[in-house]
């Protein structure tokens, strides 16, 4: 048993190292996600993931759509980030939304071109959508939402809302793949447009992009609120309300709150099944994750699943009029009072930004 | 038309857990477990198609050890036609790809025109299963759906889904694969006499040898430890003492 054991770790060892002899230099490929003519903070996020396992520090970005913004997108992922040292870009119409029947089979085409060890994506509804299909594709048990790379195949992830945390090895061949939590790798190395540092950018060949399952979905339409606050993933303060703010009126106090503290605006499951915000704003185990610097929640009572969500905010602040709410068992400041009163006096009261 | 159904059973939504103190997992005996939420909304969502009269028949399947039929009879008191039981047996918990090839194998064999998961189990929070069947399939897949249309005559379902930014709307041809988010429906009570009907519908038992799947474990448990714990916090009783610790203590205003 223990013989039998040690045998599969020494293989495992050999294989490994085998492998990073044999691949090419370039052996991380981050898909990535881009909007305006930029590569999304979540993926790079996931570059900062992909420089713990990749020490040669090169990275290969895969960004795909149609249209100049894709190439803008482009240039800013080749210039963006030290660790970048290739950009790949699949132009196609089928490619012009983030469809996950096209997506994977272009990562499959990838893959068995140029073979990489890790496949890396955030943890975001396309990372989420994409990276299992495609690791079907390539028969590979992918992990979800990593926080922590202890060793290039030695991974953390939360289970059961966070409240476990799992130790997961991969074993199987490559690619190893993975989402990764973009809260848990803050963006560190950002340059500016340093034109030395540029990555070359080459188009993908799509002329074997073929196959019957791309006709099979179409995309029709995105309805997105526009909102002027900041993205609630990304955010460095945090401003939640739950059901104790019983209205979607009495948001908008919340919403000035914000206002005054560059926050974004997040909220529970109770206050959008109400009906108070929509969902996209919800925080937790099913809704968004995030790790801001100052959480601020109100009339929030602390379900399992809503910590989930927000258990790494630097500093939790909890206002509820409930003394035993357990969201006071995670704050570091608690207000046992009437959020009602709180929050015009908070509104008063706090220096302008 | 036949929908398919997975259901997993987990433990309930609401159960505080436990870290075994060995470190090997989470304690899982003598802890009350129920169907996935996500799962239950899944049948639902089946049920309300059928009867919406797009679809004849509505099976529920599960992969795992001897009590997931409790689990399939949930599913069937809710009003699922029949079940399809894959006893895993003593192998540990499978993982997404074993269970998506599983499901594979079923597709094949039951030809549903539709399979509708969970968006992602509470217990392994994976999100995966869903999108490897679509895979492995070749089917198109709508996942995180917040409302689903069917068009009888077209074939194809218009599927709304919850994303980053906002709601996305995808029209799939069929078959295709759905996972389910929290506000596509409000899944249904069982009542009495369902419970009691679902006693006499049949759940078929079927063996992985039968399946012929092969059974990947490509993914290692090391080791499952306790999410480390806040520091105690304090109650402050006004806002001018709160404003004050934000900016002096905690530095963050």
């Amino acid at each position: 048993m223990v013989a039998a054991m040690m045998s599969r770790a020494l293989r495992n060892r050999s294989i490994s190292s085998f492998s990073a002899l044999v691949s090419r230099f370039i052996s991380t490929l981050v898909l990535a996600e881009h909007e305006g003519g930029l590569v999304k903070p979540s993926s790079l996020s996931a570059v900062e993931a992909a420089g713990v396992v990749c020490k040669e520090k090169s990275i290969s970005v895969l960004l795909a759509g149609s249209g100049p913004r894709l190439q803008e997108a482009a240039s800013h992922a080749a210039s963006c980030h030290p660790l970048i040292s290739q950009v790949l870009v699949a132009e196609a119409d089928i490619l012009k939304h983030p469809l996950a029947e096209a997506w994977a089979k272009l990562i499959q085409l990838v893959q068995q071109k140029d073979g990489y060890s890790y496949i890396m994506a955030a943890s975001s509804s396309f990372g989420k959508n994409i990276l299992p299909r495609a690791a079907a594709l390539l028969d590979v048990s992918p992990v979800t939402d990593v926080v922590e790379i202890s060793e290039p195949r030695l991974f953390v992830r939360p289970i059961y809302a966070g409240n476990a945390l799992c130790t997961v090895r991969y074993t199987g061949s490559d690619p190893c793949m993975m989402t990764i939590r973009s809260t848990s790798f803050p963006i560190s190395s950002i340059s500016n447009d340093s034109k030395a540092g540029a990555a070359p950018i080459s188009q993908v060949d799509l002329s074997t992009f073929s196959e019957e399952t791309l006709g099979k979905s179409r995309w029709l339409k995105l309805a997105s609120q526009d909102s002027e606050r900041p993205d609630l993933g990304n955010a460095h303060v945090v401003v939640t309300g739950g059901r104790g703010l019983k209205s979607a009126d009495n948001f908008k106090l919340l919403e000035k709150l914000a206002e005054k503290l560059g926050a974004a605006v997040g909220a529970t499951r109770a206050a959008v099944d109400a009906g108070f915000v929509p969902n996209e704003l919800q925080v937790g185990q099913t809704g968004k994750i995030v790790a801001p610097d100052l959480y601020i929640a109100f009339g929030v009572s602390g379900a399992i699943q809503h910590l989930a969500g927000m258990r790494d905010s630097k500093v939790i602040v909890a206002v509820n009029k409930d003394a035993d709410a357990p969201i006071f068992q995670v704050a570091d400041y608690g207000l046992v009072a009437d959020l009602f009163d709180v929050l015009p006096e908070m509104l008063e009261k706090l220096p302008e930004k | 038309m036949k929908i398919m159904v997975a259901v997993k059973r987990v433990v309930d939504y609401a159960v505080k857990i436990r870290v075994k103190a060995d470190k090997s997992g989470v304690e899982t005996s003598n802890v009350k477990m129920s169907m996935n939420p996500f799962c239950e909304i899944a049948v639902e969502e089946a049920l309300r198609i059928r009867e919406s009269g797009a679809a004849s028949e509505v099976v529920a399947v599960s992969v795992g050890p001897a009590q997931c039929a409790d689990t399939l009879r949930t599913a069937l008191a809710m009003g699922a036609d029949r079940a399809i039981h894959v006893d895993s047996g003593a192998l540990a918990p499978l993982l997404p790809l074993s269970v998506a090839k599983i499901l594979k194998a079923l597709a094949e064999t039951e030809r549903p025109g539709l399979m509708i998961l969970g968006k992602q189990a509470i217990d392994d929070d994976c999100n995966q299963t869903g999108q490897m069947v679509a895979g492995l399939l070749k089917w198109p897949q709508g996942t995180f759906a917040s409302k689903v249309l069917l068009d009888k005559e077209k074939q194809v379902a218009t599927v709304e889904r919850e994303v980053d930014g906002g709601l996305e709307t995808l029209s799939l041809d069929l078959p295709a694969v759905i996972t389910t988010d929290l506000r596509l429906n409000q899944p249904r009570y069982a009542t009495l006499p369902n419970i009691m009907k679902a006693k006499s519908k049949v759940i078929k038992k079927v063996s992985l040898e039968e399946l012929n799947v092969e059974i990947k474990s490509d993914l290692e448990v090391v080791q499952v430890t306790e999410p480390p714990k806040r520091k105690a916090g304090v109650i402050l009783s006004s806002v001018d003492e709160l404003i004050d610790k934000l900016k002096n203590e905690a530095r963050v205003l």
